[in-house]
């Protein structure tokens, strides 16, 4: 076994498109990090700030949330709520000694299972670059 | 209305009619060759002479010209009057011996010789065409000039007409068939290419796109219209019977209310155009698969008969070839267009190879170059035996090159289709009359407007994605909208209709039921909870909140909520949820995944 540090990245999924891509990666049999642990959800837009907390909390090293390409929203404008509320996370982390490239926000299509695995990949290696999460371990009532 | 007498059987005709229309209502041929009803009567080629008693006097008339009068009695065919026009057709005959439509005529009349000095002339100064110009297309591009034995048509000062619009008008009524516009004309005349027929055949501005179109009736091109982008012509009301004609008829949006959609939008064929070394556009006879399809098809520009292209005329089609290559994989399966196989070439291949020996003969020679035959399907693989023992030759090898230059004696005058045969490992070089390529289907140039329009995806190829590859080959993400045929993928006609019953089948499925089942994921707002910020009011996309003003809080309405979460993303309380997708779930989830990280 290496040593290498082997980030966690929480992935919240909309169900529509990253989530369909990362199956439809699996369908086709491409391999990407087992880093990932993703979370089902009905749009990117209902990813509600305090998973994304609760999930830096709870130890993780990034966030990964994967909405669709603007104008392709399976609820018309879920994705740009996401868009929103993800430059105020990146705020808050920031303020918070979180480095705010631990909070990625990026738009893959259900057709796209390559970027999927392509952003995974990208995703772990700047995590491994940047070192386990400052907040991990920390416990909270 | 008028009554008169022609030979002996009375006719009521309108006012203002002339003879001829009257003989015309009673099917009395009276030949003519100067008579256009489009045009003002001319009475220039007297061959529509009539004998008219009035007032007990007889006398001979041109029946274009002469106006119908109460009590006028007309004879068509006394002795007389045929003396006459034999006299015109011999005159005729001598300025045009050569033109059948006179020869025709004349013969009809017994007229097969001519007392008169025989000139070589095409014109009959009619004066059709330069009627047509001046009265209906308002341009007088042409004239009558000189007198007497010196008379022609021709434009001003008989230089190239700057004023005409190459219309074509002139050409299209002359009854001798002797115009040609570029011989006059500073523009150059282009036939409209018809759509239908993949531009083998010319069409008019006013065209019935195709032989079984539903309604069958024809269509403007506003383009090409004269009378729309001029004023002019309207030839086409003037001689519609039913006056249905509307040159002001404009699009119209229609809304229909629907319970689903089936979205059957097609494929485009790839325009082999840019690939330069296929020569398409270049040489008249490389041709598209979809060309050669209405070459072959019995309404197409030759009835079905497989005939080369004139390398002159584009519109004229020739002999039978003698040799013909088939291209296979034309940007399918080619890194540079399309990476997928089109799956439809490899069998029609085989049935154009079919079709060649069966029509041309056997002795056509018919190269298949291809890279791998795909015949999959039932009944395929025996077709593909049975094309072989007809004589086809199989070449494994996608052709790179077809070129007229000729490196000896047997290519002179031929295309070079050049390949390497990949089970021989040799360069082949082979003459052949005629090219088709197999060109890839593509997504449609709009399918990615159409995609948003009905909330489907699109796959990496273009086309559109079904919900499932294996367990929901018909729907989408989008509830209620279905795909059928090649919009979803390139598959052909048995594939096309099992896709399409099945879609039919799904659409029914629902309308049957008459209820629609809707996922549970949608969102509550707790009313113990709820502040009444209304933020989320403003947030829903679906209109589906509502303020329940006596409680002061927001209220769901579960038969418009899909599911979205953005109320429950935002809500500053924590009232509204989404079912199946609450906090504890979720807090639960990532909990459990962390954790197992943490053990692990």
């Amino acid at each position: 076994m290496s040593n290498e540090f082997e980030p966690t990245i929480t992935a919240f999924l909309c169900n529509w498109c990253t989530f369909t891509a990362a199956d439809l990666a699996g369908t086709s049999r491409l391999a990407y990090p087992a880093n990932v642990k993703i979370i089902r959800m009905m749009c990117s837009g209902m990813v509600d700030p305090k998973y994304v907390l609760k999930a830096f909390l709870e130890g993780t090293d990034g966030v990964f949330i994967g909405g669709c390409w603007p104008g392709d929203c399976h609820y018309i404008n879920g994705n740009m709520k996401a868009r929103r509320r993800v430059a105020l996370l990146h705020e808050v982390l920031g303020r918070f000694g979180v480095d705010r490239d631990r909070l990625w926000l990026r738009w893959v299509a259900a057709s796209e299972g390559n970027m999927f695995a392509e952003t995974v990949e990208e995703m772990t290696a700047r995590l491994r670059e940047l070192g386990p999460c400052v907040m991990k371990g920390e416990k909270v009532a | 209305m008028l009554e008169l007498t022609i030979n002996g059987q009375s006719v009521l005709v309108q006012e203002g009619k002339t003879v001829l229309e009257a003989a015309q209502e009673l099917n009395i041929e009276i030949p003519t060759l100067c008579h256009n009803q489009a045009l003002e009567p001319y009475g220039g080629c007297r061959l529509c002479v009539v004998e008219v008693t009035k007032r007990g006097r007889k006398s001979l008339a041109t029946s274009c010209t002469l106006k119908a009068s109460a009590g006028l009695v007309v004879e068509t065919d006394t002795e007389r009057v045929l003396r006459s026009r034999r006299m015109t057709l011999e005159l005729l005959l001598a300025r045009c011996p050569e033109v059948p439509v006179i020869r025709t005529l004349a013969r009809q009349h017994g007229v097969t010789t001519t007392r008169f000095g025989l000139e070589n002339e095409q014109c009959i100064l009619c004066g059709q065409c330069v009627r047509m110009c001046k009265e209906r297309m308002g341009v007088s591009a042409i004239g009558m000039v000189n007198r007497g034995a010196q008379r022609v048509v021709s434009p001003p000062f008989e230089e190239f007409s700057e004023v005409c619009r190459s219309c074509g008008a002139c050409a299209t009524v002359c009854p001798t068939g002797c115009i040609d516009i570029q011989t006059f004309s500073q523009h150059r005349s282009e036939p409209l290419p018809s759509e239908w027929n993949e531009g083998l055949r010319a069409r008019s501005a006013i065209y019935i796109p195709f032989e079984q179109a539903i309604p069958k009736v024809p269509v403007i091109d506003r383009d090409a219209c004269v009378h729309l982008n001029t004023g002019a012509c309207a030839i086409c009301s003037e001689g519609c019977v039913a006056d249905a004609i509307d040159f002001d008829q404009t699009d119209e949006e229609v809304e229909v209310n629907v319970g689903s959609i089936i979205v059957a939008t097609g494929f485009d064929a790839l325009d082999p155009t840019p690939m330069e070394p296929y020569g398409y556009g270049r040489y008249p006879n490389v041709m598209t698969n979809l060309e050669f399809e209405r070459l072959s098809n019995a309404t197409g520009p030759t009835s079905g008969k497989l005939l080369l292209r004139d390398d002159k005329d584009r519109y004229k089609f020739t002999r039978p070839p003698q040799s013909v290559a088939i291209l296979h994989c034309i940007g399918s399966r080619d890194v540079n267009y399309h990476e997928y196989c089109s799956r439809t070439c490899c069998m029609y291949a085989l049935k154009y190879a079919h079709l060649l020996k069966d029509k041309c003969g056997h002795e056509t020679e018919v190269y298949n170059f291809y890279i791998d035959m795909r015949c999959f399907g039932k009944g395929y693989e025996e077709f593909l035996k049975r094309v072989q023992a007809e004589g086809v030759r199989m070449i494994r090898g996608k052709a790179s090159l077809v070129t007229d230059e000729a490196l000896d004696e047997d290519e002179e005058g031929k295309l070079v289709v050049v390949a390497e045969d990949t089970l021989t490992a040799q360069i082949l070089r082979v003459p052949v009359e005629m090219v088709v390529l197999c060109t890839a289907m593509e997504p449609r140039s709009d399918a990615e407007s159409v995609a948003r329009t009905f909330g489907i995806s699109v796959g990496g190829d273009g086309f559109f994605l079904e919900e499932h590859p294996k367990l929901e080959p018909v729907s989408t993400p989008t509830a209620g909208v279905y795909l059928a045929g090649a919009c979803q993928g390139p598959k052909d006609i048995p594939d096309t209709v099992a896709q399409a019953k099945a879609a039919a089948a799904e659409a029914l499925a629902l309308s049957s039921a008459g209820h629609v089942t809707v996922a549970p994921m949608i969102s509550s707002i707790d009313p113990d909870i709820c502040i009444g910020c209304q933020v989320c009011v403003g947030l829903c996309p679906y209109t589906a909140i509502e303020i329940d003003a006596r409680r002061g809080v927001s209220v769901v309405n579960s038969a418009l909520c899909k599911g979205c979460g953005s109320c429950a993303g935002y809500c500053p309380s924590g009232a509204a949820k989404v079912e199946h997708f609450t906090d504890k779930q979720i807090f639960a989830e990532i909990e459990g995944l962390l954790d197992c990280r943490s053990d692990g």
